[in-house]
């Protein structure tokens, strides 16, 4: 019985590493300075790179985090504090039932209510939506975090005369916050590769841009729209593009482990 | 808000060791205080003097109240949900369920100290022992100022010589004793007039204990001390006077050499001579 557990606990991560093995093997060589550096050429010119989607990509996730870190941080820490409140119990239902919805949907609420209105894609739309689908990530592992710090130290503060908001931000959120930036890391990297809700919001770019108000690149669309086409100098850059893609989930998935290491780490020590 | 609870402690780093005013007018006094968790009577009716600059110990078995009738003095028993209470408790002559009074007012000025050590693990043993200063935003004292509390507080928790060098420190660092003691000390750094300890040494070896104990020693006549112990010959080493707790009742109080040697009622020489409990 163990055997089998451990085979499937192997099994389990079968697929990284073929994803690994296959997207080095396919992207690597493509990969170089020009890769980071340089546009997009038209088809037949050799050469050429994804600079306009990996800004793209960073400035949808940055739009993305300033609006799901805030709203998730401070929806999780009420859920936590205020566990029994009829508010509490159903925004957690909502919030697993967001945390639920398929990208895709988020993409279509995106579009009607910040491009259709204005009549054209901008990377405004593009990062509000993969921002609403940060929110329940963040919630949910904010409230876990913050589940964990003892009612003894709540306790000890309130004690020591510190008001109940005090107590909340000063001790409990302070002690939770290296959990608390790990998942908040985790939920980053979960966004970074999302293409379905950027579809019709974002939409992509072929051209340097970096206005919000603006169709922009993405990594994860670039690919998309170079894998499906019939030219081979693309497939080799989608497969570059696929390369960097996991590269910057796998670099912020290993930060994350980094600071929940990190010194005065919180809860647990 | 009473006079007495807005009023700030002197500046002066010196404390003066103050000796209980003759007139033996209590500093804490409870009037028919009753506890309650949802509709379970906790404490009922329970009033006792706690008086200036004394060691008063609380016992009696587990689930007799003795930590619940502690936690109403400074207004901690309300934090849990459903819990309320009804009565009085006189902090010099001022009643701190008063309307108006706000508790997080009282809770500066009594400290309390629990049963596990609770440093906070992110901040340095200093601002551990600072932290109690940091409460409010008004009326912060300055770096230096800090400084000279934090050190005195220490010193008064037997603890500077230990941690002296190593202020910038991670609090979890420090031994499950020490961690205890820079409680005390943070609960000490306000000045509050009353300290409540809620079985302070349960979860500490002898060793630790005994230091605890001494620095229960050192703080009579400075403040009023309240402890809750189910350890008798602790009640009886550190306290002046002993106050017996059975199912929420308050049975008997006096000097705790009265209490051990004759006891009036024979509930609290049941449990004295170990026949329960």
């Amino acid at each position: 019985m163990v055997g089998l557990m451990g085979f499937a606990a192997l099994l389990a991560t079968l697929p990284l590493i073929f994803v690994l093995i296959h997207l080095i093997r396919q992207g690597a060589s493509s990969i170089d300075l020009a890769f980071f550096t340089r546009m997009p050429r038209p088809v037949g010119e050799a050469g050429g790179g994804m600079a306009n989607a990996i800004t793209g990509t960073l400035i949808l996730v940055s739009i993305a985090a300033s609006i799901g870190l805030p709203v998730g941080i401070g929806a999780g820490l009420y859920l936590a504090e205020q566990r029994g409140a009829r508010l509490a119990t159903t925004v957690r239902f909502l919030s697993d039932v967001l945390n639920g919805m398929p990208s895709i949907v988020m993409g279509i609420f995106a579009w009607h209510f910040l491009v259709r209105p204005v009549g054209h894609f901008s990377a405004l739309a593009g990062g509000v939506a993969l921002g609403a689908m940060m929110i329940p990530l963040v919630t949910r592992a904010t409230e876990e975090m913050v589940r964990t710090v003892p009612t003894a130290l709540r306790e000890a503060a309130l004690a020591l005369g510190y008001p109940r908001w005090r107590t909340s931000v000063a001790i409990v959120l302070r002690t939770a916050l290296p959990g608390i930036v790990t998942a908040a890391l985790v939920a980053v990297a979960r966004i970074a590769g999302e293409t379905a809700p950027l579809l019709f919001t974002a939409f992509g770019n072929q051209f340097w841009s970096v206005s919000l108000s603006q169709p922009i690149a993405s990594l994860p669309h670039t690919i998309y729209t170079y894998a499906k086409s019939p030219y081979d100098d693309w497939h080799r850059l989608a497969w570059a593009g696929a390369l960097v893609l996991i590269a910057l989930v796998l670099v912020i998935s290993i930060l994350a482990r980094f600071v929940t290491r990190s010194r005065h780490g919180g809860v647990g020590d | 808000m009473t006079d007495l609870l807005t009023v700030q402690p002197p500046p002066s780093i010196q404390r003066s060791t103050r000796q209980a005013p003759p007139d033996e007018r209590p500093r804490i006094a409870v009037r028919k205080l009753d506890a309650l968790f949802g509709t379970v009577r906790a404490v009922r009716d329970v009033n006792i003097d706690f008086p200036d600059g004394q060691v008063t110990a609380i016992i009696g078995p587990s689930g007799c109240g003795k930590s619940t009738l502690l936690r109403c003095l400074n207004r901690m028993h309300e934090t849990i949900p459903l819990a309320r209470v009804n009565g009085e408790v006189l902090l010099d002559g001022k009643d701190l369920y008063a309307r108006g009074v706000n508790p997080i007012e009282v809770r500066r000025h009594i400290g309390m100290v629990f049963q596990r050590p609770t440093p906070f693990p992110t901040m340095s043993i200093r601002d551990n022992v600072a932290a109690g200063l940091r409460a409010s935003s008004r009326g912060r004292p300055s770096r230096r100022e800090e400084d000279a509390i934090v050190e005195e507080s220490l010193r008064t928790a037997g603890l500077w010589d230990e941690v002296r060098d190593r202020l910038k420190d991670s609090a979890t660092a420090l031994s499950g004793g020490q961690q205890q003691r820079l409680c005390i000390a943070r609960a000490m750094a306000t000045r509050p007039s009353v300290i409540l300890l809620d079985e302070p040494t349960a979860s500490l070896d002898p060793l630790s204990t005994q230091k605890v104990e001494e620095l229960v020693h050192t703080l009579r006549g400075t403040v009023t001390v309240i402890i809750v112990t189910h350890n008798m010959q602790q009640a009886a080493r550190v306290s002046d006077r002993t106050a017996f707790m059975l199912l929420g009742e308050l049975v008997e109080t006096g000097p705790t050499s009265e209490v051990f040697t004759t006891p009036h009622d024979s509930r609290t020489e049941d449990y004295i001579t170990g026949r329960f409990g």
